[in-house]
């Protein structure tokens, strides 16, 4: 089964559902016309970018490069972290805490797989290496915002709690234990549903690929229950590691609750 | 480092506050021992409670305090904030049963006693938190804070919105632990009667300076 290849032509008439999209917005007045234009734009420019970046990456094969990339799209995913939180850390702790996080999860889950379980030849493979971080990174990259976002600001609004559980002798540990879990577990939540719910209500967007692409269903099967679970644990340990240092950096040495940490809400 | 009361060897209480500096208040410097409780008054927004945030070491803060001479930076915070029993004017209740806001390990026989002086029944204490009226709250914040053996007490306020019969009970109670464990009282209240009832020394907030008093009248 050969994959069908799409030409300019097939894509300048899927961009007119697009552009008919766009005058009906304008017509019900939703304000929205412009966004989704520039909104598409930025798709075909950015998406045509990143095959330029792949098809050279695939030519030259050399880890430089490909560390390179990874670096490239591991700094772009600690920023979006980062914007996401309304109440983020002062300083330069906000993307610090973020990136690190994603890098401990992805990375290192990442490197787990390709060494270990896939095993190409070289194992940095970009034609691997990339896709497979591009999707955990924006996968664990929504779990690392989310339980970050409720972490500060729910220590924001349970401020006065959290003193008098300190000033009853609590330590900083356990004046936050509720917060912190429930942070966690709001991380969590949507990469653990999305698993229960694969195939049935959702064809995963990987394996949908691998099938247009020609490759044969079970083998596409076993690729996404593979993803699935990285990005799981990816998402689960990232979640975990973030808010775990984010609760601790909410207190000083003499384990004091300290909301002069957090900025100003950004609306 | 915690400093356990040994039995028949209480020791009197002394906690010293050299030049505390905190927002608008001080620096200032006092010294309190369990022999006399100290009143603290002033008006509305003068300080009073920050200063006590600050010897509790809630707010970040200059100055030093001392307890039986060992200075705070020995202690953790959390270890700091068991020997000093800070209660603010209004409680907090995080869980939904008023039994998770006290350790396992507690006293229960200590706790039943003390909920008898202060009028409060046995079942309060597997009562939902919602359905407490504020009243008991307000006694039950004490006896939750009296539960650690503070050695020191910073109360503010703690009879603020109780009837006659209710104030006359914390009253009697503080004062009963103070005699027991030797500890050390300081006392916010908008009550000159009651400063003078319960506290041998008087003090006052004035622009940010602590001004001793013969009496809490004036």
């Amino acid at each position: 089964m050969a994959l069908i290849t799409l030409t300019p032509w097939d894509l300048s008439l899927a961009a007119l559902l697009i552009v008919a999209l766009a005058a009906l917005s304008f017509q019900m007045q939703l304000g929205l016309s412009r966004s989704i234009l520039i909104a598409a734009l930025r798709t075909v420019i950015q998406l045509i970018l990143i095959g330029l970046v792949l098809k050279f990456l695939f030519n030259t094969t050399h880890f430089g490069w490909v560390v390179l990339v990874a670096m490239v799209m591991l700094l772009a995913a600690g920023r979006e972290v980062m914007v996401r939180q309304q109440r983020r850390f002062t300083g330069t702790h906000s993307f610090a805490l973020g990136t690190l996080s994603l890098f401990i999860s992805t990375v290192l889950v990442t490197l787990l797989v390709l060494t270990v379980i896939i095993s190409a030849e070289p194992w940095y493979s970009p034609q691997y290496a990339i896709p497979l971080l591009g999707m955990m990174f924006g996968n664990t990259m929504n779990g690392i915002a989310l339980g970050l976002d409720r972490l500060t600001q729910t220590a924001w609004q349970q401020r006065d709690v959290i003193e008098a559980r300190l000033m009853l002798g609590q330590t900083p540990q356990q004046s936050i234990s509720d917060i912190r879990r429930e942070s966690i577990r709001s991380g969590m939540i949507p990469v653990i549903n999305a698993m229960a719910v694969a195939g049935i209500v959702s064809l995963p967007g990987m394996m949908t690929g691998q099938i247009l692409a020609g490759a044969a269903p079970m083998e596409a099967v076993n690729y996404q229950i593979l993803i699935m679970f990285m990005i799981t644990a990816g998402t689960g340990f990232g979640t975990i590691f973030a808010v775990t240092m984010g609760a601790r950096h909410l207190f000083d040495s003499r384990e004091r609750l300290r909301l002069d940490r957090l900025q100003k809400a950004i609306v | 480092m915690n400093i356990p009361a040994k039995k028949g060897s209480i020791v009197l209480s002394c906690l010293q506050v050299k030049n505390i500096q905190t927002h608008h208040v001080g620096p200032l410097s006092l010294t309190v021992t369990g022999d006399a409780a100290v009143s603290l008054r002033g008006q509305s927004g003068c300080g009073k409670s920050l200063l006590m945030r600050a010897i509790a070491d809630i707010d970040p803060h200059q100055g030093e305090v001392l307890l039986n001479n060992t200075p705070r930076e020995e202690f953790s915070g959390s270890q700091w904030r068991k020997n000093i029993g800070y209660l603010p004017a209004v409680s907090q209740w995080w869980g939904d049963y008023v039994r998770e806001h006290f350790d396992e390990k507690i006293d229960q026989h200590q706790i039943s006693k003390w909920l008898a002086a202060l009028g409060l029944n046995q079942a309060v204490l597997e009562a939902a938190t919602a359905t407490l009226s504020s009243g008991e709250r307000q006694r039950l914040a004490l006896i939750r804070l009296l539960a650690n053996r503070p050695q020191v007490l910073l109360l503010d306020e703690p009879t603020a919105s109780l009837d006659p019969e209710n104030v006359t009970r914390i009253e009697t109670l503080i004062g009963n632990y103070q005699l027991q464990h030797k500890s050390a009282v300081m006392w916010i209240s908008h009550d000159h009667q009651q400063l003078q009832r319960v506290a041998s020394r008087h003090f006052i907030i004035k622009q940010g300076t602590l001004i001793e008093q013969e009496a809490a009248w004036r």
